[in-house]
């Protein structure tokens, strides 16, 4: 008996320290990911990488200018269409609950940020660039902004169930209308939210390379024009990484770890400015 | 932050938002019919997307109809396609990565639920969300140059010294495989899995493990009589939920699962996926037979991951919202 409630209390301890151990395996990766990429990348990282665009084959030097410029011209374009739409249908979902389309449009949205994006790109491409005639980064905005707006819908509805219900019943007492209490009243109470959410969706396109494939396509050039095929540092760092040439491996850890940067830091970002919002949260 | 699944409803039987939907001016008017609009574009979009993937595979429909899923035969220049080497690599790296996922999330999520110092869970759940928020192109290019020269090197020649007898483990030893793919995804939907399943085991009532615990239960026969069976459609909720991520991940295994269209029982031989063909093969293709059987399989892989993701979603959406029911959770 005795001996039954040691072992017990011994398989007990021990499998505390398997699950502990399942923590170290788990944590590994990122420590490696993050690791190599410092360490390959690090070095390339100068003035130049930032200000060029690539040299000729066979050159080394150049950088990918036009492929941080693309990232930002297209995850902005995505963003002014796809912050609006997330935006409104997250508010719509928070402040009429109950209504059937609101209930469809949490459902739809579910479905929409489960699809892979991949798809996603497949319908840009049908919808934008077959009926254009050629790529384009404005396709490759269209693709983002459709990832992003399920995501932005859901934080924001989120964000704005957080309001205590007390704030928008003494804004309507006091005789506020109702679209003047939700934006002035209820949507500015939960704005740093609504900003660090919008961030973090952005973080998340901004790293997606699979909806750019045949919608931006990638260039060589600086491009600033988005009806025109563009780079992206994601489809910089595809093409890089799966190209023959040394340098261009080299060129793919420096823009990985660009990338990666800022994708971090725009996560840092919402981390820190959530903690400090909803402390008792988590 | 990057919580995957979100199960927010308004609490029951308090009320939120505007009781009474009809506005009474003009600005309560337009707010109301342009918060209808956003919302309504997420229907619109979506039915949009299916109606465009339908489309545009229609020719590929048409040519070859539902055996197009069985057959294996992928020829571009015959203008002959047949997706099951596709499915096949789709399910089975999913799979793999599942069984190499499953048991290091599970545990991640048990020790940070049930036995870890509060000082250290939320920067432990933090590091593996971050995890998550790493490109898939990165996980891709280290995947390339750092774990399948170390797969190669390691794991695969030691794997093949000792179950070489099994066909999983035999014939030559190639680089990019279907091993190194499920290894990538493995790492990649591991976030996902201990975060639903962290928020599942949470949602627990902690009158569950004091109970038992007070009938003699050690800490670790708590967590497996009581809690865990308790959680558990939650749980397999959440491992479907990696499921559908790892079956629409496209970069990271593009890029190490060698791409050939050919069935193979070893895993050390490459494969293809569904969402791998589309994106090597999209922008080559000239023929509009090759893209509507690119599209095809799209359309093939979105009701895949639809059916999946549903079916996941109704599971862990039973198990918070009854213990959001019974006073737990939030």
């Amino acid at each position: 008996m005795i001996n039954s409630r040691r072992v017990r209390r011994w398989t007990s301890n021990l499998m505390v320290g398997v699950v502990g151990l399942t923590v170290l395996i788990g944590i590994l990766p990122l420590f490696l990911i993050l690791g190599t990429l410092v360490v390959k990348g690090a070095g390339s990282l100068n003035l130049a990488f930032f200000l060029e665009t690539p040299a000729p084959v066979g050159e080394t030097g150049g950088g990918v200018a036009h492929a941080i410029v693309g990232t930002l011209l297209i995850v902005a374009v995505a963003c002014l269409m796809g912050l609006p739409i997330g935006l409104a249908a997250g508010i719509h979902a928070a402040e009429f609950p109950g209504t059937r389309l609101s209930r469809a449009t949490r459902f739809l949205a579910d479905v929409m940020n489960g699809t892979p994006s991949i798809v996603v790109g497949v319908f840009a491409w049908t919808w934008v660039v077959a009926r254009q005639g050629h790529f384009s980064g404005l396709a490759g905005s269209v693709a983002l902004a459709l990832l992003m707006i399920p995501m932005v819908m859901r934080t924001t509805e989120e964000l704005i169930l957080l309001v205590p219900n007390a704030l928008r019943e003494a804004a309507l007492a006091l005789g506020y209308s109702r679209w003047r209490t939700s934006l002035t009243i209820v949507a500015r109470t939960a704005l740093p939210g609504l900003v660090t959410g919008s961030l973090l969706a952005v973080a998340r396109i901004a790293g997606e390379t699979a909806p750019l494939l045949f919608t931006a396509l990638g260039s060589q050039f600086m491009r600033t024009d988005v009806t025109q095929p563009m780079s992206a540092l994601p489809l910089a760092v595809f093409a890089y990484a799966t190209g023959p040439y040394e340098e261009w491996h080299r060129l793919a850890w420096a823009s990985a770890l660009v990338l990666i940067l800022l994708v971090l830091f725009l996560s840092l970002l919402t981390r820190l400015a959530t903690r400090s919002r909803f402390g008792s949260h988590e | 932050m990057n919580e995957p699944e979100s199960n927010v409803a308004p609490p029951k039987g308090e009320p939120h938002g505007f009781q009474d939907l009809s506005g009474t001016n003009v600005g309560d008017i337009v707010f109301k019919t342009v918060l209808i609009l956003g919302a309504l574009l997420i229907p619109v979009l979506l039915g949009f997307l299916v109606w465009e993937l339908v489309d545009g595979s229609r020719l590929a429909i048409q040519e070859y109809g539902l055996g197009f899923l069985t057959s294996s035969t992928w020829d571009p220049v015959a203008e002959e396609f047949g997706a099951l080497p596709l499915i096949f690599g789709t399910l089975l790296s999913s799979l793999l990565a599942l069984l190499i996922a499953v048991p290091l999330s599970l545990g991640v999520a048990v020790f940070l639920t049930e036995f870890a110092p509060a000082r250290i869970r939320s920067p432990i759940a933090f590091l593996l969300e971050l995890l998550a928020a790493i490109p898939s192109v990165v996980y891709g290019l280290w995947g390339i140059f750092v774990l399948i020269p170390f797969l190669r090197a390691t794991i695969f020649p030691f794997l093949q010294g000792t179950l070489g007898f099994l066909p999983f483990f035999s014939g030559p030893i190639y680089g990019p495989s279907m091993l190194a793919a499920a290894v990538i995804l493995a790492i990649m939907v591991m976030p996902y899995i201990m975060s639903v399943s962290r928020e599942v085991l949470l949602a627990v009532p902690a009158s569950q493990r004091e109970a038992a615990i007070a009938l003699g239960a050690t800490r670790w026969e708590a967590v497996t009589t009581a809690v865990i069976p308790s959680a558990r459609s939650g749980i397999i909720g959440a491992i479907i939920l990696g499921l559908g991520r790892a079956l629409g991940e496209t970069m990271a295994v593009t890029m190490v699962i060698g791409n050939t269209h050919e069935l193979a029982a070893s895993l050390f031989a490459p494969g293809y996926t569904m969402a791998a063909v589309v994106a090597n093969e999209f922008t080559e293709a000239s023929t509009d037979i090759h893209f509507a059987a690119l599209t095809y399989v799209a359309l093939a892989l979105f009701v895949v991951t639809l059916a999946v993701n549903a079916f996941a979603r109704l599971l862990v959406w039973r198990v918070t919202q009854k213990a959001s029911g019974s006073g737990g959770g939030r």
